[in-house]
């Protein structure tokens, strides 16, 4: 994809977009619509738009192969230490009333936030790595292929 | 009605790269359909992953392999006859469901008013799905979290270590 100028300028656009959006889903999650899981896809289809567009080599730039891979796995970390904690102050694995007893509303809202960030981390560097590791195989296509 | 024609269309073709973005179609008219129904979480799910992010994967694989689906020789008649019996038991199961919406439904009786009520009394937020998906049923969630990331490491694993022994050969 050479030579898509109209492409190009318009994915530079979306890109901002599409991730601020995602941003939304991802921290609005408990009073709209979403959470982790829409806004790590919707973040992921921003850097998987970036890579059709602009080539494999651009993205893995801006996000390498190495960093998607180990940034999978500390979405689970966020998620079971918020867990951990609530049993380091003696409470129930994933009772969010430990991060602040006297207020268990706040707790709550503090914890589901934590969660969904560690669901939505792990979704977003997944998606990212499983769209590498297939297009790394794919042979570069020419325009005229398709 | 539109998903059906969708459907047929593809199957019916022998391009892939068409049958690919018809299924993608199919997922965001699904998508639709689940917004009319009221399940916005599921239809910005089946949004976000069927017609986006799947469709891309697919692409990638359909680039791999050839862009045409072979001729098949084989006669339909059994296939054809299985899918229609187990189209017609499924069906006949959707009977016994009650109405969309009925009031009296077991969804609406036990738990899930239950969860209504008092979602927002325990914590203040007024989306109840995030509410049950993160707290009332937080080991869940960590469950399926694992489970997105072993499916990663699982794709990462298998397409990675193919390639590595090709470079060695």
């Amino acid at each position: 994809m050479k030579h898509h100028l109209i492409l190009k300028v318009i994915t530079k656009f979306m890109v901002g977009v599409i991730v601020l959006f995602g941003l939304y889903v991802q921290f609005h999650g408990d009073y709209s619509p979403g959470g982790g899981f829409q806004a790590g896809v919707i973040i992921a289809a921003a850097f998987i738009l970036y890579g059709i567009v602009m080539g494999l080599e651009n993205v893995q730039k801006v996000m390498p192969i190495w960093f998607a891979q180990k940034a999978a796995a500390v979405g689970v970390l966020v998620y079971a230490l918020t867990g951990v904690f609530s049993i380091i102050f003696g409470f129930e694995f994933l009772n969010y009333h430990a991060i602040s007893p006297e207020h268990p509303k706040h707790g709550q809202h503090y914890g589901i936030i934590l969660v969904e960030l560690g669901v939505g981390i792990t979704v977003t560097f997944v998606m990212i790595a499983i769209y590498y590791s297939f297009a790394g195989r794919t042979p570069r296509l020419d325009d005229k292929e398709w | 009605m539109v998903l059906v024609t969708i459907a047929i269309m593809a199957l019916t073709l022998k391009h892939l790269f068409a049958v690919i973005m018809l299924s993608g179609a199919f997922s965001l008219v699904s998508a639709m359909l689940f917004v009319v129904m009221d399940a916005v979480d599921v239809a910005f799910t089946e949004a976000a992953v069927g017609a986006g992010v799947s469709t891309v994967l697919m692409l990638a694989t359909m680039a791999l392999t050839v862009r045409v689906q072979k001729e098949t020789k084989r006669p339909i008649i059994l296939p054809l006859v299985v899918v229609c019996l187990v189209g017609v038991l499924l069906i006949y199961g959707t009977l016994d469901m009650p109405n969309f919406g009925a009031f009296d439904s077991p969804a609406q009786l036990h738990l899930g008013s239950t969860y209504l009520s008092i979602t927002y009394k325990d914590m203040g937020i007024p989306n109840v799905v995030t509410g049950i998906l993160a707290s009332y049923r937080g080991y869940d969630t960590l469950g399926e979290t694992v489970v997105v990331l072993t499916a990663g490491l699982g794709v990462i694993l298998l397409l990675s270590g193919l390639k590595g022994r090709k470079d060695k050969e």
